[in-house]
């Protein structure tokens, strides 16, 4: 029963290539490859507009006020409105803007988010676009992110537009090394690129209770922090959203988009978010393995989807508590602290491997990124103290 | 197919690469750019080097592409080239263009059968670098360490004097 569950989607997908049976090879892969596409764009189009309309209840929450609860049951067709008033609003080009340009942004930035999806396995034996090197497509299909982030802020002319896109490539090629650096430590112990053997090593519990996942190691840990952290950057979220700070550049590199051109925008930052949350999942917690050996009757796919939700929460969460940081702050955070750590992590996880992967490796692991953390917190003075507070009172 | 994507890759990778050399806007050339060298990775997955294609996209699209971008920003703004197109530089073009034609048509090379080579997969490039090219790689370490060092130590010294 939760076999025939678990592997619903795959039956689907085989009955809907049926038809095509007797059909030479080349047409089965395209219509393979276009049933992948449209299960995706479908699950992710509808997780981005309940996300979009969770995020601004969550924040009203937070913020001790109503969210949207017009439009629909507790404001839930809300992103349908949004949709339609996006759509006709007016698409307005800068007199003086590179037309082609600014025209091409949108489209590659959203296409880049979207392909950056097809490697992540959603499920046991649901990895829509599944390749050896899947996690170097990853990384090499975001790199191309800053290309569009660059063309839009080019595109329009705009002083607010260039500064913010300025702003958006330098904290994302910083942020790209923690981030490509703390997935390392994973592809070196389980031995290969692929997003496929990486869940299928996070298999098991040790003693019985605790999942094999790599964030049950101290070296997995810490990777998984500064990965996710790196993650916040890397999709622009709060607290590191300078390049589209409102308060001093209006909205960055977004600012001359108007209409659905923005909306794509919007859309690609979203899943762009879902990507990374996708990838830390599959990296650090897991994949789709159940956490506790009693619930693996449940589908793989809603386990996937749990942990996304998650992080998906945190990331709204650190939206709704934290105050944005200034772009000094985050190269400075970036290249002193992330990018050290880093690398002690990939030292760790090999000191992990080295003392056997057991009891003993988690405390030899444990204490090297102890001695590098105190080191690199002494080395940067983080406990500065701070001057005494002196009052002025008018007189 | 696998004939039929070759001649479209290689018309969008020839197109994209006559207009980065023509186009009148240097930040538009540069953009073209990138598209033929995200053409020349498709070359390479049509070919199977999977790796090799996904770090043609790495290295060139997401750093060499944007760095180039970022030089014509940060040096020349808005310079459209009007002039004539430069006949010298397309003369040696074809000239060497020509040569390599009649060096590649000449080697004996082609006449030669391929022989069957394992798949190229990742685990065996990393397994090939760091047993038998180790030394090469660790040079190229030492030497990337260096202009990273490099780099680092011109901008602090600019900091000092300013």
């Amino acid at each position: 029963m939760s076999g025939s569950l678990d592997q619903i989607f795959i039956r689907i997908k085989q009955l809907l290539l049926a038809p095509v049976a007797g059909a030479p090879d080349w047409l089965m892969q395209i219509t393979s490859a276009l049933i992948n596409i449209f299960a995706l764009l479908g699950i992710f189009l509808t997780l981005f507009a309940l996300i979009s309309v969770l995020e601004r209840k969550i924040l009203g929450r937070m913020q001790n006020r109503y969210g949207p609860n017009r439009v629909g049951p507790f404001g839930l067709f809300q992103p349908v409105a949004d949709g339609i008033k996006m759509l006709i609003k007016e698409d307005i080009v800068p007199a003086r803007a590179d037309k082609v340009v600014h025209f091409l942004a949108p489209i590659l930035i959203a296409a880049t988010a979207i392909l950056a999806l097809g490697v992540i396995p959603y499920g046991r034996n649901m990895t829509p676009f599944s390749i050896d090197g899947g996690i170097l497509f990853f990384f090499a299909v975001g790199s191309t992110t800053e290309l569009a982030v660059f063309m839009a802020g080019w595109g329009s002319n705009n002083k607010f537009s260039m500064l913010g896109a300025m702003r958006a490539i330098a904290q994302m090629i910083s942020y790209e090394l923690p981030l490509i650096i703390t997935t390392f430590p994973v592809v070196m112990v389980v031995g290969a690129l692929s997003p496929d053997a990486i869940v299928a090593a996070q298999n098991g519990y040790w003693f019985g209770v605790v999942p094999h996942w790599f964030v049950t190691t101290p070296w997995g840990a810490a990777a998984f922090i500064l990965f996710f952290v790196s993650g916040l950057v890397e999709s622009n979220r709060t607290p590191f959203d300078v390049p589209e700070g409102e308060s001093e550049i209006v909205a960055g590199h977004m600012t001359e988009y108007s209409g659905f051109k923005y909306a794509t925008f919007f859309m690609a930052e979203y899943i762009g978010m879902f990507a990374i949350s996708g990838l830390a999942v599959t990296l650090f917690l897991g994949g789709w393995h159940a956490p506790i050996r009693g619930l693996e009757f449940i589908p793989s796919y809603v386990w996937f989807f749990v942990k996304l939700s998650i992080l998906l929460f945190i990331y709204i969460w650190a939206r709704g508590t934290l105050p944005r940081t200034r772009i000094d702050q985050i190269m400075n955070f970036a290249w002193k602290f992330m990018l050290p750590m880093a690398f002690t992590c990939i030292i760790a996880a090999a000191v992990w491997h080295y003392a056997g992967r057991g009891v003993a490796g988690w405390f030899w692991s444990l204490a090297v990124l102890g001695v590098v953390y105190i080191a690199l917190s002494i080395l940067l003075d983080t406990r500065k103290k701070f001057a005494t507070r002196t009052y002025r009172f008018a007189e | 197919m696998n004939s039929a994507a070759f001649v479209v890759i290689a018309i969008l990778t020839l197109a994209a690469a006559l207009a980065a050399a023509s186009l009148p806007k240097l930040i538009h050339a540069a953009l073209s750019f990138a598209v033929a060298f995200i053409g020349i990775a498709a070359f390479f997955f049509l070919l199977g080097a999977e790796f090799v294609g996904l770090v043609q996209v790495f290295v060139y699209v997401g750093a060499v592409a944007v760095l180039i971008v970022f030089t014509i920003l940060l040096t020349r703004r808005d310079v459209q080239d009007t002039g004539k197109p430069n006949r010298g530089g397309a003369i040696i073009a074809i000239a060497v263009f020509g040569g390599l034609l009649w060096a590649i048509l000449k080697t004996s090379a082609l006449s030669i059968a391929a022989p069957q080579i394992e798949a190229l997969t990742v685990k065996r490039i990393g397994g090939v670098l760091m047993t038998d090219y180790v030394w090469p790689l660790q040079c190229v370490g030492v030497l990337l360490t260096a202009a990273l060092i490099g780099a680092l130590i011109l901008v602090m010294e600019d900091r000092n004097e300013g």
